[in-house]
C-alpha cells in the first residue's frame, strides 16, 4: 500500500470531520432519505456527490490523477467511517462503484476522461448487458456480435436480465468480436450507448409480479471504438473484474420482506413474528429461528471481514462465499416465516402484510440464488478458484466458437 | 473497549509458534500412541508445552503467574490444538479449571492455585456433574459443611489430575471447592469413551472434605460456561479446518474415471459448501473471543458459536469420511480420529440444540429489558 500523502490518521479525521460539518446538513440528509426509490438520481444527490468528488472524498485509494488521494486502505476506512457516521453518501466508491472501478481498470484514456467524473456524481445511468437467452450460466457462450466498421462497432443480438435498461445512458456490454477462436478468446467488452435507434428495451415480468428486469434487443446499434474496455478479445478478463465487484455487493445486500410495513417492533423480526403468531413456545420452531438468526449474524461478520480483502481492482473469488451464504439465508428465512404463519401464509393482499412478506421472500429468494450467477456456478467458482480443484473437462473450450454446439 | 477486528501481528506470530510446536509434537502417529495409552498424554511434551512455550498460562493474569493475554490468544492456542488433535490435559486444567477459578474463586484461592496451573506443574480438572446445561449443575454432586457427596459421571482427564476443582450444589446455590485428587473418599474411574483422544473419568465423592473457595452465582456459572465454550469452539474450528484442508488435498490426488475426483461437480460443490461453512464458523468464533476480550457484544454469542462450530465440525468430519470413500472407513486412515473428536466436542458442554435454545432465551430476555 503506497501512501504518497503521509498525512496522519488524526489530521485526516479532523479534516473530514470539519468538511462534513461545513457541508453536510440535516435538511440535506432528510431530502436525500426522502428520495423516491428508483433508477434515476435526484438533483440534490447529484449536487452532493459533486461536492464529495470535488473535495476528493469519493475514491480515496485511487491515484490523484483520477480524483483520488492514494490513501492506504486503513486511512480510507477512517474517512468512510466518518461519512457513515453522519449518514452521508458518496465516499468509498473505489470499493463499491462497479462502473467506475471497471472503467478505471480497463478503459481507454478518452472514455475515462469523459465518464469517470459523471459516474462518480451519478449523472450517468448504467446497466449490464451480459446474459442472453442462450448464455446464462455459460456466459462465455454469448452470441451477440460486434463487428468493427472503421472507428466504430456494429452490434446485433439480444440481452436479458438487464436492470435499469430503460433509463440507462450506457450498458456494460459483452459481445463476440471473433468467431474463429475458442469462446473465451473472442469476446470484447464495451460501454454501449443506450439512447439510440438500434436499442429496444422491453420489461420482463418476474414470478413476484414485478418487472425489475428487461430484455434488450439490439439491432445494428453503434458503439464507438473508444468505448471498448481492454483490447479486442480480452473482454472475458474485463468481465471477471466487473463480476467480482457485483458479487461483493450482492453478498452484502439483498431485499428482505417486501415492504417493511409488517415489521411490528424493534424486536428481532422472527422472534416478533413468532410471538405475534403465538408460536414462540414451539421448541422445534425455536431451533429454526435461532439457526436463522445465527446465519444472518455470521454473514454480517463474514462480509465485514471480506470487505477488507477486496483490494481495488482485484477479482476476489472469496466474495462468492457471501453470496452463496446470503442465498441460503433468504431461502431459509422464507421457510421459517412460512412455518411460523402456517396456513395463514396462504393469504395474499394488503390486509395480510405478514403473509405478503413471507410469500415475497419465498419468491424473491431466487433473485439472489440465481441472479448474478446461480448458486451452482458460485460453487464452481469457489471450488476452482479458491480451493484450486480441477475443472470439469470442457468440450467447447479449445475449438473455434463457430463450431460449438447449441440447444 | 471496542471489539477487535482481525488479528494483530503479535497474535499471528503467536499462532505460528504454537502451530510449529504442535506440528512437531502432535503428528497422527503420536496421537495414535497416546490415545491407546492409559494416561493419554506425553508428560515430556506437556512439560515443554507448559514451561517452554508457556501455553498453560496464556490467558491467566500475570499476578497469578500467567502471561496476561486473553480469550483471543487462548483461542489461537486451542484452535491449533484442535487442528493437530493435541492429546493432553490442557483443556481440563488451563481452560476449564482455570476459568472456574478466575470467575468464581476467592482471591486467596486464586493466588494459591493458579500459578501452578499456569506453570503446568499442577494438573487440575473441573468437576461438573452435568455437561449439557449450566442450569442443571449441582444436582449430582452436593456439598454440606464443606463435605462433598455424589457422582459426576463425565470428567475430563481426572485420572491424571493432581487437584479437583468442583462446582457442587448447596441447596439452591452452588459453591466452588477444591481438593487433592487422591483424597480419601474420592473414587476416579476411567470411562471407556467414543473419542480416545480425550480421556474421560467418572468421579465419585463419598463424604469427602474439601476447601470451599467461593460461591458460584448464576452469572458466574454462565461466565465459566461461556468462556469454556468459546475456547472449545476454537478447538473445533481448528479441527474443521484440518478436515477441510486434508479433504480438498485428497480430492486433488485421488483419480477415478481418469481424472481427479475433485473435478466432479458432485464433490466440488460439497467442497465449496464446506469452505463456506468453515470460513463462517471461523469468522464467528474469532468474533466471539474478541467479544469476551472486550466485555461487549451479544449476550448469546458464546451459545451461537458453540452450536455453529459443533455443527460445522461434524459436517466437515462426515464429509471428510464420505468423500474419501472406502479408505475413510478404515482404522488405518487418520480421518476417524478427528471424526471422533468432532463427535465428542459436539456434545461436550451442551449439544447444539441446547445452545440454540439458550440463545433464544437470551434474545427474549434482551427484548423484555428493552
Amino acid at each position: 500500500m503506497s501512501t504518497i500523502n503521509s498525512v496522519s490518521d488524526q489530521a485526516l479525521r479532523e479534516e473530514v470531520r470539519q468538511w462534513l460539518s461545513d457541508n453536510w446538513h440535516e435538511a440535506l440528509a432528510d431530502e436525500l432519505s426522502n428520495e423516491a426509490y428508483g433508477w434515476e438520481t435526484s438533483a440534490a444527490r447529484k449536487e452532493w456527490l459533486g461536492k464529495v468528488l470535488e473535495a476528493r472524498w469519493a475514491v480515496l485509494r485511487w491515484p490523484e490523477e483520477w480524483y483520488g488521494r492514494e490513501l492506504s486502505n486503513d486511512q480510507a476506512k477512517i474517512i468512510e467511517r466518518e461519512f457513515a457516521r453522519v449518514g452521508a453518501p458518496g465516499s468509498g466508491q473505489d470499493r463499491t462503484n462497479l462502473w467506475v472501478n471497471t472503467l478505471l481498470a480497463a478503459g481507454q484514456q478518452g472514455l475515462k476522461e469523459k465518464l469517470i467524473a459523471p459516474l462518480l456524481r451519478n449523472e450517468v445511468n448504467m446497466c449490464l448487458l451480459y446474459s442472453e437467452p442462450g448464455a446464462g450460466s455459460d456466459l462465455a457462450g454469448i452470441r451477440t456480435r460486434a463487428d468493427r466498421l472503421g472507428d466504430h462497432y456494429v452490434v446485433n443480438g439480444q440481452k436479458v436480465w438487464t436492470s435499469g435498461a430503460r433509463v440507462a445512458d450506457y450498458g456494460m456490454l459483452i459481445a463476440r468480436t471473433d468467431w474463429e477462436v475458442p469462446k473465451h478468446k473472442g469476446i470484447s467488452f464495451f460501454f454501449c450507448p443506450m439512447d439510440q435507434e438500434g436499442i429496444e428495451v422491453r420489461p420482463l415480468r418476474q414470478i413476484t409480479d414485478e418487472a425489475h428486469f428487461n430484455e434488450v434487443f439490439i439491432t445494428d446499434a453503434i458503439v464507438p471504438a473508444e468505448n471498448r474496455l481492454g483490447e479486442e478479445g480480452t473482454g472475458w478478463q474485463v468481465l471477471n473484474t466487473a463480476l467480482a465487484y457485483e458479487r461483493s455487493v450482492m453478498g452484502e445486500t439483498a431485499r428482505g420482506p417486501r415492504s417493511g410495513v409488517a415489521t411490528v417492533t424493534d424486536e428481532e423480526p422472527l422472534v416478533a413474528l413468532a410471538r405475534e403468531a403465538d408460536r414462540l413456545d414451539d421448541p422445534a420452531l425455536r431451533q429454526d429461528i435461532a439457526q436463522t438468526i445465527a446465519y444472518k449474524h455470521l454473514n454480517a461478520l463474514n462480509s465485514a471481514r471480506a470487505k477488507a480483502d477486496l483490494a481495488q481492482g482485484t477479482s476476489s473469488s472469496i466474495m462468492s462465499l457471501g453470496k452463496l451464504a446470503m442465498s441460503r439465508i433468504l431461502h431459509e428465512e422464507a421457510r421459517v416465516r412460512t412455518e411460523i404463519l402456517g396456513p395463514g401464509s396462504l393469504f395474499e393482499g394488503a390486509e395480510y402484510p405478514r403473509s405478503e412478506d413471507a410469500n415475497f421472500l419465498t419468491l424473491n429468494a431466487y433473485f439472489t440464488s440465481i441472479g448474478g450467477g446461480t448458486d451452482q456456478i458460485q460453487r464452481n467458482v469457489i471450488g476452482e478458484r479458491v480451493l484450486g480443484l480441477p475443472k470439469e473437462p470442457e468440450v467447447d473450450k479449445h475449438i473455434p466458437f463457430r463450431d460449438v454446439r447449441t440447444s | 473497549m471496542t471489539i477487535q477486528t482481525g488479528f494483530t501481528e503479535d497474535q499471528e506470530q503467536f499462532r505460528e509458534v504454537v502451530a510449529r510446536f504442535l506440528q512437531d509434537k502432535s503428528q497422527p502417529a503420536a496421537v495414535r500412541k497416546l490415545m491407546a495409552s492409559e494416561q493419554g498424554y506425553d508428560p515430556g511434551v506437556w512439560q515443554q508445552l507448559s514451561s517452554e512455550v508457556g501455553l498453560t498460562g496464556t490467558h491467566l493474569p500475570e499476578v497469578y503467574g500467567g502471561f496476561g493475554f486473553g480469550p483471543i490468544e487462548l483461542g489461537i492456542a486451542a484452535e491449533e490444538m484442535g487442528r493437530h488433535l493435541y492429546c493432553g490435559p490442557f483443556f481440563a486444567s488451563a481452560v476449564m479449571a482455570g476459568y472456574a477459578l478466575l470467575n468464581a474463586a476467592h482471591e486467596s484461592a486464586r493466588q494459591e492455585l493458579l500459578p501452578d496451573i499456569a506453570a503446568g506443574t499442577t494438573i487440575a480438572t473441573l468437576v461438573l456433574d452435568n455437561l449439557n446445561e449450566p442450569d442443571r449443575v449441582g444436582a449430582g454432586v452436593t456439598a454440606e459443611d464443606s463435605t462433598l457427596d455424589g457422582v459426576a459421571p463425565l470428567v475430563l482427564d481426572a485420572h491424571v489430575a493432581n487437584i479437583l476443582v468442583v462446582i457442587a450444589g448447596e441447596g439452591d446455590a452452588l459453591g466452588l471447592y477444591h481438593l487433592p485428587a487422591d483424597a480419601d473418599g474420592v473414587d476416579i474411574q476411567a470411562v471407556e469413551a467414543l473419542d480416545p483422544t480425550r480421556k474421560l473419568c467418572s468421579v465419585a465423592f463419598s463424604q469427602v472434605g474439601a476447601d470451599r473457595i467461593g460461591s458460584v452465582s448464576g452469572e458466574a456459572m454462565n461466565a465459566i460456561w461461556n468462556d469454556i465454550c468459546v475456547a472449545l469452539a476454537h478447538e473445533m474450528i481448528g479441527g474443521a479446518q484440518h478436515l477441510l484442508d486434508s479433504t480438498i488435498e485428497y480430492t486433488k490426488i485421488r483419480y477415478q474415471f481418469g481424472r481427479p475426483i475433485g473435478s466432479f461437480q458432485g464433490l466440488k460443490h460439497r467442497c465449496a459448501d464446506l469452505l463456506m461453512e468453515v470460513e463462517f464458523a471461523k469468522a464467528a468464533t474469532h468474533h466471539a473471543a474478541r467479544c469476551l476480550a472486550a466485555g461487549e457484544g451479544e449476550p448469546y454469542i458464546a451459545n451461537m458459536v458453540k452450536a455453529m462450530a459443533a455443527d460445522i465440525y461434524m459436517k466437515a468430519a462426515k464429509e471428510a469420511i464420505q468423500m474419501r470413500g472406502g479408505i475413510g472407513f478404515t482404522w488405518e486412515e487418520d480421518t476417524h480420529l478427528w471424526y471422533k473428536r468432532a463427535k465428542s466436542s459436539e456434545v461436550f458442554m451442551g449439544t447444539p440444540s441446547v445452545h440454540r435454545e439458550r440463545m433464544m432465551r437470551l434474545i427474549e430476555a434482551e427484548e423484555v429489558l428493552a
